[in-house]
């Protein structure tokens, strides 16, 4: 599969805490917005790749968008770890023979206090909920937040940095150190800033095969790798029964993709890590072989990932200050690096990363420049 | 945490573990064929593929593992208690035994502390809760 297929159209909605539009519409704007970019018109789509929690189904995006026949359609589970996952589907299919122009979106209204899906739930938890929930184990902060305090335990980081990209829903709104270490707690050792934010909005890419994509009008983002993984004895989110529950997902995922990739982790220029909490940041760079387990928070220190450093990562502000679109929004920009195009650009990006969340059953992405 | 406290909903493999509970007693499964203690419960062994399990009373002592302090927003029966903590307690008999559970006697939640199982009934269920121990 290794450089036959690439995406060749991004698109995506305007981020708010609020849209006016429904999950639909923010669907269906986003995919038109990615056709546009690739030149390609909605008849030709005969595939589809999305979430299992994305609201809209294939059937409905197909006849709004004005589809012809579809011979492709895949649904990925595990919230969070499923962005990077539809794109590799898309790149299966495409390769395979089973479609030729696939979309891969996903689109949510989850800026609203009242969408959250914790505060949702019945009183009674049936599933691996029911070892945690009914003592206060309530929401995925605390559950990421158990994992964080055994990992300050064994290896001696503080608090993680915030995310500083000035852009998108947080443009206008810097976060410095001193503001961070007062934001308020929301399950210690995570404050307000070590969460993403809750947003409205939609993501959506094309991919097609190399040749095809030469073709387009953008230059291609070649995907040379995609991986899924879930390590053994996992249990989704409240990862505490493994043997080792700081080593997750993302060490299997990593394994499959170094595995399949020409380049590895010192080859890689520009990093979009899922980060829907803070500390996910700091075990994807130790999962994906960026530094040795324990070793991440001093990887960070110097500004490494910030612009000019030697990782610069979410480069957009990703899901902490860009918005958080389950991971989405990460592989635009891992696409606008390898165009050039991003407005935290890398000086000539050839090998830019992108991976899904850690916690749960993940993918990643590794896209290369055609050259 | 009682009136709005979430309740488990076990499936058939899984209500062994709260009825035990009931019982004043900490029991998992025990995999017959190859010895293997797990939790939680599930309907075979991962070590030896075996589905034939018995369920083994533990000493019910272990050490906290990690912890959260949780804060609002939180659901209202739970907000009522903020901020409070939550642990996770490492069983003495196996490190991958691990149970999330409260610390119920005022003491500070800490990594390493030793703690050992009591029990609390909330609404129809009894849980188990863990105070320090000092032997």
């Amino acid at each position: 599969m290794k450089d036959r297929t690439a995406i060749a159209g991004i698109g995506q909605t305007p981020f708010a805490k609020s849209l006016p539009e429904t999950e639909l519409e923010l669907a269906l704007a986003a995919i038109r917005a990615a056709l546009e970019d690739a030149g390609i018109g909605a008849w030709e789509v005969d595939g589809f790749a999305s979430f299992t929690m994305e609201p809209n189904v294939e059937v409905e995006i197909a006849r709004n968008l004005g589809c012809g026949d579809v011979t492709f359609w895949s649904q990925v589970g595990y919230g969070g770890g499923a962005a990077c996952a539809t794109i590799g589907h898309a790149a299966m299919a495409v390769a395979t023979g089973r479609a030729s122009v696939v979309v891969a979106w996903r689109a949510r209204k989850r800026g609203a206090a009242t969408s959250r899906p914790w505060a949702n739930v019945p009183d009674r938890v049936a599933g691996p909920a029911q070892w945690s929930r009914p003592f206060g184990l309530l929401r995925p902060v605390d559950e990421i937040a158990m994992l964080t305090r055994r990992y300050m335990h064994e290896y001696g980081a503080t608090r993680a940095h915030a995310n500083r990209s000035p852009r998108a829903m947080m443009f206008a709104k810097p976060l410095d150190r001193d503001t961070y270490m007062a934001g308020r707690w929301i399950s210690e050792p995570l404050c307000i800033y070590d969460n993403c934010l809750e947003s409205d909005g939609a993501v959506a890419a094309v991919i097609v095969s190399a040749d095809r994509a030469r073709d387009c009008p953008q230059p291609p983002a070649l995907i040379h790798a995609a991986a899924q993984g879930m390590n053994a004895q996992l249990q989704t989110m409240t990862n505490y029964h493994s043997t080792d529950p700081l080593t997750g997902p993302g060490w299997a995922c990593a394994t499959a993709l170094w595995r399949d990739a020409d380049v590895g982790p010192r080859d890689v220029q520009v990093a979009q890590l899922y980060d829907a909490f803070s500390p996910l940041v700091l075990l994807s760079l130790e999962a994906y072989g960026f530094c040795k387990r324990g070793d991440a928070p001093g990887f960070t220190d110097n500004g490494a990932l910030g612009p000019g450093g030697r990782l610069p990562v979410n480069t957009s502000g990703a899901g902490m200050s860009e918005a958080y679109v389950h991971g989405f929004n990460l592989v635009a920009e891992g696409v606008r690096q390898i165009r050039g195009t991003s407005t935290s650009q890398v000086d000539g990006a050839e090998v830019s990363l992108v991976t899904s969340g850690e916690g749960v059953p993940t993918s990643a992405l590794l896209l290369t420049a055609d050259r | 945490m009682s009136a709005g406290s979430l309740l488990p909903d076990p499936a058939p493999y899984e209500a062994p573990f709260w009825e035990w509970c009931a019982e004043g007693e900490l029991r998992v499964q025990q995999c017959r064929n190859c010895g293997v203690l797990r939790f939680p419960p599930r309907p075979g062994c991962a070590s030896c593929e075996s589905v034939d399990a018995t369920w083994v009373r533990l000493s019910g002592k272990g050490r906290i593992w990690s912890f959260v302090i949780a804060h609002p927003p939180l659901l209202p029966a739970y907000e009522a208690l903020a901020p409070y903590p939550v642990v996770v307690v490492e069983l003495d008999e196996d490190r991958t035994l691990r149970m999330v559970g409260n610390v119920v006697d005022g003491t500070e939640a800490a990594i390493d502390l030793p703690v050992e199982v009591t029990f609390e009934e909330v609404g129809e269920m009894t849980l188990p809760r863990w105070r320090a121990r000092t032997t």
